[in-house]
């Protein structure tokens, strides 16, 4: 059962057509994620959905109610923004009192409330500061208060954690994704930063060029993409040309793999591009990796808990992760290594 | 029922249009009907060929000439060094450039014709020339709001800190800073300070009549209580003049914005 | 260990200074032809009016000036200069602001706003003795306007009270260099609301005009206050405009004070300080006013 429905969403502006056929069902308490390149169509959705744009054609109902031809401040949804969005001539207090004071919420009621959301964010004691005492990471904490406070049925994020720096930004993607839950609300965000959408979202709309590539969690969209584009987007990739043998069987550089079952191929003798995420190559011999590869590594990046090697394979450049070993240095620059690989982690690309 | 937003934009707009033409059509009209009827250039005839005019006409130009040039000399240094070195003193240079838009300009004349007069310590005014130069220094006073703010802003946009110490350690000493620097990194923002200060001086009233000079505005006002249609026509000569004071200023301002695009 | 620590970022912070005393007072002369100037042409002028409201002709102390500012011939031409002042920088601000937000908010196409914008630059400065033509020219006895009420409509302006050389009359003509100035001033700062704002107000349920009223005009407010002051001061001091629209019949103080310093009117040269001090004094009022009111306006910016 949806609650909040998009079908058929086209939007057009002038020659330029940005959302084609865009269809998604949203349940209650879902969050989910679109995600794209900028100018993907993406913001335009959620905007759509706010209702600062109107859809060329197509529909959105929420909770059985059609609201496509509704204002913006009739449609009861809260929005978060980029950022310098709180309204700067008010306080902290009064931001986030402004939806309910609109509404004519009377005094008392208002102020328990925006007690309520200030604690829910834990800035109870900043109730009387203007948005410029703050820090970009309060700002969007109270911005997120604010459009909490009047029990919107739907929340709407764009972007909201782009203009803050890294280590602000992984805190409060977590803290808006606790209240999210711990509140229930259905809630859309757009952002185009791939680690923030796996980490945060049930499910992910991986948009390109105005249409909805893959719809799905987290671990299908980056284990099984469906698309070249949703593949290349969403994490790192390396790419092999193969050639089809009998069965299940793939011939690559000489050796051969076995796919899993149910893995649709071309006819056989026919050549194709298969992938590969960094995480499935190995170093060295491994049971179960049945081709194994000659390799040159050309450079060693230590990033902790993961070690990425670029190495140089029959001429194509590959990445491969492998966590680092306290008592296991990684290779030097130069070594000749083997990697081996696995038909059940290969990724075949449609297109 | 409600109509948009950009229904009562046009109204608004269309209420504004008739309000800021009729007077400029109403202005043109009349300086036409000279010749009892029909229309004609009489006026404009009569006008350009006055000596009155051309004498007082150049007086004014000649003025508003020195004033831009003293000026600019007054106004850039100060603004630059007060940037580079005594950046705790803008908001007292601040106040006082806005200290003409405060103070009638009329007051200030009547403070010049007391200070200045021939039994003072300094009697400007006791000379023509004299009386010149204390009109000049009114009219830079005058145009101190907009010349300031306008050099000031041209200054904000490029990192005089930065550049001045590149200069020095280059070798270069104030003067050649000033002039060959500063000067022309700001030139834009000068000539837009000083083609406003033009149409200000060329028109200009108070001080003239009262320090008793044969300038254009008193020139314009005489011909206002003894002439019929000729005024009409000094004022679309006035307006043509303020309008291509203001066309300069874009055309300087988008000329230099094409440079740093192209640069 | 912490002593060294603490010591050595002091230690890069004084060394240049003795280099730099001697052009500690050095700096000063940077600016000193300015302040020299400044001096010279603009306070000391002012401030010699401001002693000489309070002076006798032998140099005594006096308040009697003052109080002859206070004689109803002096008093009433004050009050009706106030009385203009405000009205014409209240009109201005309101159809000003109204102009300038069609052309920005309203949706009216790009074109309209950099013509506005231009326009404004102009007519701005399109004032003193030609305005007063151009108006005589359109309401006046003869002009276009007066001829086509009567000549098309059979309407004499007259008849129905109009007169150019009227409080009514130097108002609209005050309001055509009011409005642009107007324009100008609030137009970068209507550019400065933010699209979020709005936004953010309608998805929270407020109407256009809550938005208006909560959020966008107390964020204006600083700047509206700043142009009134600034209008209100502009037309109080205007003497061209009056002058030549109204030769000197009309009793306006900067009328007054001219026909004062010519010597045509008043025997007394130190009323004529006082006069010129109460001037001042009134557009300062306006400008402590606007100053108190934007300090308290202004709390939420930094």
């Amino acid at each position: 059962m949806s609650f909040l429905r998009l079908t058929h969403l086209e939007k057009t502006f002038g020659q330029n057509r940005v959302v084609k056929d865009f269809s998604l069902d949203v349940a209650k308490g879902e969050f989910i994620s679109l995600l794209g390149p900028s100018g993907c169509g993406k913001t335009t959705v959620l905007r759509m959905v706010a209702g600062f744009e109107t859809p060329t054609s197509g529909g959105i109902t929420i909770d059985g109610q059609e609201v496509t031809g509704l204002k913006p401040n009739s449609r009861n949804i809260g929005m978060m923004f980029q950022a310098y969005a709180l309204f700067p001539n008010l306080t902290v207090g009064e931001n986030v009192a402004f939806g309910l004071k609109v509404k004519g919420v009377p005094r008392a009621a208002r102020n328990a409330r925006v007690a309520e959301m200030l604690k829910l964010i834990g800035l109870s004691d900043l109730i009387g500061r203007y948005p410029f005492q703050l820090s970009g990471g309060q700002q969007q904490r109270v911005a997120l208060a604010r459009a909490l406070a009047p029990s919107p049925r739907v929340l709407l994020l764009d972007e909201p954690l782009s203009a803050l720096d890294a280590k602000v930004r992984v805190s409060l993607r977590n803290e808006i994704r606790a209240i999210q839950k711990d509140l229930g609300i259905t809630t859309i965000f757009v952002t185009h930063d791939q680690e923030e959408a796996m980490s945060i979202s049930d499910r992910i709309v991986v948009m390109n060029a105005g249409i909805a590539d893959q719809v799905g969690s987290p671990f299908e969209i980056y284990n099984r993409p469906t698309t070249k584009f949703v593949a290349n987007f969403v994490g790192t990739l390396n790419t092999f040309d193969a050639k089809v043998a009998d069965g299940r069987q793939l011939v690559i550089a000489g050796q051969t793999l076995n796919l899993p079952m149910g893995t649709a191929l071309p006819p056989k003798g026919s050549a194709m591009a298969i992938a590969l995420r960094p995480e499935a190559l190995r170093l060295g011999r491994s049971e179960g990796y049945e081709a194994v590869m000659p390799a040159t590594v050309e450079e060693v990046q230590f990033m902790g808990s993961v070690i990425r090697l670029r190495a140089d394979v029959a001429g194509s450049k590959v990445s491969l992760d492998t966590f680092n070993r306290a008592d296991h240095p990684p290779p030097a620059i130069g070594e000749r290594v083997e990697i081996s690989i696995s038909g059940k982690d290969v990724i075949v690309l449609n297109a | 029922m409600m109509k948009s937003p950009k229904f009562w934009s046009w109204i608004a707009f269309g209420g504004g249009l008739f309000y800021f033409f009729v007077p400029l059509i109403g202005m043109f009209e009349f300086s036409l009907r000279a010749k009892r009827g029909e229309y004609s250039f009489l006026a404009y005839q009569n006008v350009l060929g006055d000596p009155q005019f051309q004498q007082t006409f150049f007086f004014s130009f000649v003025m508003a000439m020195f004033t831009i040039v003293w000026g600019v000399l007054l106004v850039t240094p100060t603004a630059f060094w007060v940037r580079l070195k005594l950046p705790q003193l803008r908001p007292v240079i601040e106040f006082i450039t806005l200290l003409p838009l405060v103070i009638p300009p009329i007051v200030i004349v009547f403070g010049y014709i007391r200070m200045y007069n021939t039994s003072s310590f300094l009697p400007l005014t006791g000379s023509a020339m004299g009386t010149n130069i204390l009109l000049m220094f009114g009219y830079s006073v005058l145009a101190l709001p907009y010349l300031y703010r306008a050099v000031d802003t041209g200054l904000r946009t490029i990192d005089i800190v930065t550049l001045t110490e590149a200069a020095q350690s280059l070798g270069a000493g104030w003067i050649t800073i000033m002039f060959r620097l500063i000067l022309p990194n700001v030139l834009v923002a000068v000539l837009s300070g000083a083609f406003l200060t033009f149409a200000i001086v060329i028109g200009e009233y108070v001080f003239a009549a009262l320090l008793n000079r044969p300038a254009f505005g008193p020139y314009m006002v005489w011909m206002g209580s003894n002439k019929a249609y000729e005024p009409a026509a000094l004022a679309v000569i006035a307006f043509a003049i303020t309008w291509a004071c203001m066309g300069l200023i874009q055309l300087f301002t988008r000329l230099s914005k094409h440079e740093r695009a192209k640069a | 260990m912490t002593d060294a620590a603490a010591i050595r970022p002091q230690d890069r912070a004084t060394t240049p200074r003795p280099r730099r005393l001697p052009q500690g007072l050095l700096k000063w002369v940077g600016v000193a032809p300015f302040l020299i100037f400044a001096a010279l042409f603009l306070i000391l002028p002012t401030l010699n009016i401001v002693v000489g409201a309070f002076q006798t002709p032998d140099g005594g102390f006096t308040l009697a000036n003052i109080a002859g500012l206070f004689r109803p011939e002096i008093a009433r031409p004050f009050w009706i200069s106030i009385q203009l002042s405000f009205v014409t920088a209240t009109l201005g601000c309101l159809i000003g602001i109204i102009l300038a937000a069609a052309v920005t908010r309203g949706g009216l196409p790009k074109g309209l706003r950099d013509g506005m914008l231009t326009f404004s630059g102009v007519a701005s400065n399109f004032a003193g003795v030609p305005l007063a033509f151009a108006f005589i020219a359109t309401l006046g006895r003869l002009g276009l306007v007066t001829v086509i009420a009567k000549e098309v409509f059979g309407v004499s302006l007259m008849g129905l009270g109009f007169n150019l050389i009227s409080f009514l009359g130097l108002t609209l003509t005050y309001l055509y260099f009011q409005i642009p100035l107007m324009i100008l001033i609030i137009t970068p700062a209507l550019d400065g609301l933010k699209r979020e704002w709005r936004e953010a107000a309608e998805s929270l349920g407020a109407t256009g005009s809550q938005y208006w009223r909560m959020v966008a005009l107390p964020i204006l407010w600083p700047s509206l206050l700043g142009t009134l002051a600034l209008l209100f001061a502009n037309s109080f001091g205007a003497v061209a405009t009056a002058m030549a629209l109204t030769g000197s019949s009309l009793s306006i103080v900067p009328i007054i004070l001219f026909a004062q310093i010519r010597g045509d009117v008043l025997q007394d040269p130190y009323l004529g300080y006082a006069i010129a001090f109460g001037m001042i004094v009134i557009t300062g009022i306006a400008n402590v006013i606007y100053i108190v009111l934007r300090t308290r306006a202004e709390r939420w910016l930094k």
